[in-house]
């Protein structure tokens, strides 16, 4: 008897370490004592250095002649020097399109043409990037953004999502688009696409993250079921897992909603909430017709950013690297919006890549 | 010694099944004969049966039988009637309340949260039932009736959490799904909701009570276990004929914190203290929504809540438009 106990004892000891994280942690405080404002880390990651590209060769000056002297159809970039802008179109190309080289976007017989899709939304990419830098200080600091901190060398970047499809109508088969242990809500049963109801940047769309009142009492201002706070649980769960930190990094537990005891970094999150909405509904959402079907969501819908498409796990892109201010050009004024409103048909997907050895495989996709 | 020192009972008694006392008129006949199992022995009584099931029994099981079926096959149908995936998903699954869109109406399509009205119907029925067979059983036996109201007490927290604050609301979206995981975050929700429950006073009576609860189960456990050696497990015969088991107990928590409950009392504090739980707690949640919406707030009007020093950050959506 004493036995079997014994292994019972050690195998429920066993069993409850399971969900542990046993990896080394850091804890600090970030708030007022016994508030319970601390930061648990796991040191393993947040010590974890990002490999950043450096400057395909030393940043030119931006004197001299003005690009769109030498070159044709430019429409961002015309205010930057000849050099800048040759010596940002070799970092952009190293940031998204390394394997493919210029010709992802480019064709190589007629550079200014707009033939490719690639390039019209390359353009307006770029007009988002300086959009974010110039207007967006409130949430990116100095520090900036360039292609590479969504794209890492890939031309889709890694963290994208789209609009749910439509669930089924009956009971069979449909959870509701809830009830399923995935990464994206912590394994919870929470709303799997909380982002599609707040950071569409489609006004019509995106609802309101705060669920609690503003006065003690009811009052018609405040009717938020708990069941639309699940969404905006998810949603929160999501800038989380993000940024890989716990609530209290930007909240005090003791009201999450209550400004003046949050920490500086919860004002810093409500611009970038602002700022992913400007980036989808305004530049992404300006290229539904560009992007071909199979760069498209399962709604037809193109691919979107959220929190964890520049942020990776990391409360700062990269750890914070500045690596946006070795290029000018990413800084200036965005300027109206490139992409027409009737598009030249066709637009060309870009060429299948050259192929590294010649056994690759063939593609059933356009590259990229 | 070792006796009274081992978790599982060491004695059992076997002889004739006790049928115990008649029945009262206009009862129904009690079903099977008695047996014994060894292994219930180890933590109970052995003998099994008979059992009265009687109308309120055999209809509160049908009703619950049906509730079960309902949430079961709900959630194997959200899975294409897989059944590995219903075992493998079986946590996360749930049948969820109709949306707020269907305010606090009946009249809901199956699929959209009929079937949940139905279930706790059902369930609802089937435990209203079983209070009933608590309360005519212990009548029938000639006893009081303190477990049947103790029950209703966790009966009240229940119906107000699925149907008397819906009721209020207005909406059966504020109803708690069925399932394991989504009723765990319903909680989690409604505490955001409504701006930390912890500042809820009915939420901190029942808290109290709940580890109180805990607490005095542990301490009479022990305490009775403790005197085992003399007697003690007669609890009842010495309230009224302290023998010397009783007489250690009451002087060692006399010795120990001054003051100590008698062989009768405690059985009062314990059952006030369950009571009490569900009862305050079920006031707590009655009021969350209907008469506090933000208990935050309500907690420092009242000056319940601590004011910590501000961080100085201000709400960026008074600060004009964003980020430009």
């Amino acid at each position: 008897m004493r036995r079997i106990t014994a292994f019972a004892l050690a195998t429920l000891a066993a069993l409850s370490l399971g969900g542990c994280e046993l990896a080394h942690k850091v804890s600090g405080q970030n708030g007022y004592r016994g508030t319970g404002m601390d930061q648990v880390t796991v040191k393993k990651v947040a010590m974890a250095k990002d490999e950043v590209p450096p400057p395909p060769y030393d940043p030119p000056s931006n004197d001299g002649p003005r690009a769109r002297e030498s070159f044709q159809n430019l429409q961002v970039l015309g205010d930057e020097s000849a050099e800048q802008l040759s010596y940002t179109m070799a970092a952009i190309t190293a940031w998204v399109a390394p394997k493919e080289g210029c010709n992802y976007c480019h064709n190589p017989n007629n550079m200014a043409s707009d033939e490719l899709y690639t390039k019209v939304v390359a353009r307006r990419m770029l007009q988002m990037t300086r959009n974010i830098n110039h207007n967006w200080g409130a949430h990116v600091g100095q520090t900036g953004v360039t292609c590479y901190t969504c794209h890492r060398g890939q031309a889709v970047p890694a963290y994208n999502w789209a609009l749910p499809p439509q669930g089924p109508n009956g009971i069979i088969g449909n959870r509701h688009g809830q009830d399923n242990p995935i990464d994206a809500t912590g394994f919870s049963a929470l709303p799997q696409a909380s982002l599609a109801l707040y950071l569409t940047g489609d006004p019509k769309r995106d609802q309101n993250i705060r669920v609690q009142s503003t006065s003690a009492h009811p009052s018609p201002a405040d009717k938020t079921s708990v069941m639309q706070t699940e969404n905006s649980y998810a949603v929160m769960v999501h800038v989380s897992k993000a940024l890989g930190v716990n609530c209290t990094f930007c909240h005090n537990a003791q009201s999450f909603g209550t400004w003046p005891i949050s920490t500086p970094k919860r004002a810093k999150a409500w611009y970038g909430i602002r700022m992913v909405r400007e980036a989808n509904g305004q530049y992404i959402g300006s290229l539904a017709n560009v992007f071909p079907a199979y760069r498209k969501g399962p709604m037809g819908d193109p691919l979107k950013v959220s929190c964890a498409t520049c942020h990776q796990g990391k409360n700062k892109p990269l750890g914070g690297y500045p690596m946006a201010r070795d290029y000018h050009a990413l800084w200036g004024a965005p300027g109206p919006n490139t992409v027409p409103a009737t598009l030249p048909r066709p637009l060309l997907a870009p060429p299948p890549a050259q192929p590294v050895a010649s056994a690759a495989p063939a593609r059933a996709n356009p590259a990229g | 010694m070792a006796t009274y020192q081992n978790i599982f009972t060491q004695v059992q008694l076997r002889g004739e099944p006790e049928m115990g006392v008649a029945l009262p008129p206009g009862s129904e006949a009690r079903i099977g004969e008695g047996g014994f199992v060894h292994v219930l022995g180890l933590i109970g009584q052995a003998q099994i049966g008979p059992i009265y099931l009687g109308w309120t029994g055999l209809f509160s099981l049908i009703f619950g039988f049906t509730a079960f079926e309902i949430i079961g096959l709900n959630m194997l149908a959200s899975v294409h009637w897989n059944p590995i995936q219903f075992v493998r998903l079986l946590p996360w699954l749930s049948l969820e309340p109709p949306g707020p869109e269907y305010g606090f109406t009946p009249f809901v399509p199956l699929a959209k949260g009929g079937w949940w009205i139905m279930a706790g119907f059902c369930l609802t029925t089937s435990v209203l039932l079983w209070w009933v067979r608590t309360y005519t059983r212990a009548r029938a036996l000639g006893m009081g009736t303190h477990v049947a109201w103790a029950f209703l007490s966790a009966i009240w927290l229940f119906l107000v959490l699925g149907f008397i604050r819906p009721f209020f609301m207005g909406s059966w979206a504020e109803s708690v799904p069925f399932g394991i995981f989504p009723h765990l975050d319903w909680t989690a929700a409604f505490s955001i909701r409504y701006g930390n429950l912890f500042y809820n006073p009915f939420h901190c009576f029942s808290i109290a009570f709940l580890y109180g609860s805990t607490l005095l189960f542990a301490m009479h456990g022990a305490t009775i276990l403790a005197v085992g050696r003399y007697g003690g497990e007669r609890e009842i015969e010495q309230i009224t004929d302290r023998g010397t088991a009783s007489e250690r107990a009451a002087l060692f928590w006399r010795w120990t914190m001054g003051f100590n409950a008698t062989m009768e009392s405690i059985h009062r504090w314990a059952w006030w203290f369950a009571v009490l739980t569900t009862l305050t707690g079920g006031i707590g949640i009655l009021l969350t929504g209907t008469v506090v919406d933000n208990w935050y707030l309500w907690a420092q009007q009242h000056g319940y809540a601590p004011h910590y020093p501000a961080t100085g950050v201000i709400d960026p959506a008074t600060l004009g438009s964003a980020g430009k």
